[in-house]
């Protein structure tokens, strides 16, 4: 399917979530939707006979900068052979976003990641802790405001 | 840490004994966990009951790296240092997600090069995964035997490019440099004496009946547990999924080619098991020669450095990127804002997603057997942390 059909079947099924279909004039065609739907999206967009996304190829947190943070998600699939993207943006003092990793396993690892990293909280994800940066570590380094400690655990840490 | 359970078993005696499960580390410095990965083993006797893998150990944070440089065209250095054994793929897949935001068309002998460059990379990298995946299992002589050949590959990238390893030799819209007098010659003679070495790997290690014994049916991965772990490479093509991203998502010229992905038969156990995995990296190094060999008869005369922009400032924007490394799809999310540094790069890093499975194929193997499992995944630590 095209992205302007995947988008429109999306805009049917969910016509209070999407909130925003971006397809001309921009590299990669994306759909921005509402994060309290996005478990039903996923699984909407994973179980559909038309749509059949079983691939998340990858989910990259963001620091939007202007008090937002974000999580974009590549979606393709095997069997259509076919992409979506989806993007959410939620505010920083409260980012929280529903977790996918029951929709998509390798999400798991992705959604650590995004919270180690950018400091997004993943909602009943099943294992959510640091992966990259030690469990003790404070704050997230890709936020734009990040600033490196001093030290950690007595240790210089610019070098 | 999760309460360990303890139980009363009868021995053969009939006496009866406590047991309790026993936590194992294996690793950050284990031979067999090609770098400083950690595996929490959860053992019952010798049976692994759960595999916890521990990384980070390496993690340089390259996307911050990457936000932090004065122009894209500084992020390649740091591209080659994540995957350091195929380090012409990481940079073909970073160049490519720039080009297609800047919208920007390369001439065609630079799509040749790279297309040669990263074939020879696979094999190269390949012989680097079977060599010492063999080495894990016990076998030491293979793991000489194709380290021997893959010198000469490196030989062809020195020169080229004057390094070894780490190469920076994508450049966004062209290379570093045209390729050196006589490098045609020297790559279609590699090509002629590397065939029959693959036969020589097959007798050596592949078809050897204690290698055979300790790989097949093995860490067994199905094919739709492979999908939603969204593998991808060998790994996922192990598992019999006909799935390349050369020839399913083409990118580049790789659409000119004739070459037949590889896909796991389970000739030796159920499909998907460790040995499927190798062989099929076996399998694609005959491949990638084959299209080495096609691309070095027609690669046309040119300019590489002409299509490389002055000031590379892609309009706002995001791309997300795949192509096929060695070790499966390595993506790049790229994000602009307008400005000469990258607003975001975000890597997605095969071997971070492949590693991620192991638990999951793990479970009820011997401990000797996760050595074996471990191998087959191919992972490469500088890539999995970042």
């Amino acid at each position: 399917m095209t992205p302007q059909e995947i988008s429109d079947k999306l805009k049917t099924q969910f016509p209070d979530s999407i909130l925003e279909i971006k397809i001309e004039g921009v590299v990669d065609p994306y759909i921005k939707v509402a994060p309290e739907y996005l478990k039903d999206i996923s699984v909407y967009l994973r179980d559909n006979v038309d749509l059949q996304f079983d691939y998340l190829m990858c989910l990259s947190g963001m620091d939007y900068g202007k008090g937002t943070l974000g999580v974009v998600y590549n979606i393709f699939s095997m069997k259509k052979k076919h992409k979506v993207n989806l993007k959410i943006e939620v505010p920083k003092d409260k980012a929280e976003v529903p977790s996918v990793a029951l929709v998509w396993q390798t999400a798991n690892w992705h959604e650590r990641e995004a919270y180690d990293l950018v400091g997004i909280k993943f909602l009943d994800h099943p294992d959510l802790r640091r992966i990259m940066m030690p469990d003790d570590w404070e704050g997230h380094p890709l936020q734009k405001d990040y600033k490196v400690p001093e030290l950690y655990q007595g240790m210089k840490v610019p070098y | 840490m999760t309460e360990l359970p303890t139980t009363q078993t009868k021995t053969s005696t009939g006496r009866s004994v406590r047991t309790e499960e026993m936590v194992l580390n294996m690793g950050p410095q284990h031979p067999s966990t090609h770098g400083v990965l950690r595996l929490e083993l959860v053992v019952d006797g010798e049976i692994v009951i759960d595999v916890i893998p521990h990384i980070g150990y390496l993690h340089r944070c390259f996307e911050k790296h990457a936000e932090k440089m004065t122009n894209y065209q500084q992020v390649i250095p740091y591209v080659d240092r994540m995957d350091y054994c195929a380090a012409m793929n990481m940079d073909f897949g970073y160049v490519l997600a720039v080009e297609k935001l800047l919208g920007i068309k390369v001439p065609e002998r630079v799509e040749y090069i790279r297309v040669i460059m990263a074939e020879l990379q696979r094999i190269a990298s390949h012989l680097i995964a079977a060599g010492t995946y063999g080495l894990d299992i016990g076998a030491f002589t293979p793991f000489l035997y194709m380290f021997r050949d893959r010198e000469r590959i490196l030989d062809l990238f020195e020169m080229t490019c004057g390094a070894r390893l780490l190469y920076n030799y994508m450049w966004i819209g062209g290379l570093s440099h045209d390729l050196s007098p006589g490098f045609i010659d020297k790559a279609k003679d590699f090509c002629k004496y590397f065939r029959p070495k693959i036969k020589e790997y097959n007798d050596l290690l592949s078809y050897n009946e204690i290698f055979i014994k300790r790989t097949a049916n093995v860490g067994v991965l199905p094919a739709d547990v492979a999908i939603a772990y969204a593998c991808s490479g060998p790994v996922l093509r192990g598992s019999g999924v006909n799935f390349d991203l050369r020839r399913d998502d083409p990118y580049s010229i790789y659409h000119r080619f004739e070459w037949e992905p590889q896909v796991g038969m389970g000739e030796m156990g159920k499909v998907g098991d460790c040995w499927d995995r190798y062989m099929v990296r076996i399998r694609e190094m005959e491949q990638s020669t084959n299209i080495v060999e096609q691309a070095l008869n027609q690669i046309p005369d040119g300019e590489v450095t002409s299509a490389i922009p002055k000031r590379i400032r892609p309009n706002p924007g995001d791309v997300y990127v795949r192509t096929e490394s060695a070790r499966g799809e390595i993506g790049f999310y790229v994000v602009s804002d307008g400005s000469g540094s990258p607003y975001r790069v975000k890597g997605r890093s095969p071997c971070f997603v492949n590693l991620s499975v192991i638990p999951e194929i793990s479970r009820g193997h011997m401990i000797a057997d996760i050595v074996a499992i471990a191998g087959s995944l191919d992972i490469v630590l500088g890539e999995v942390d970042r």
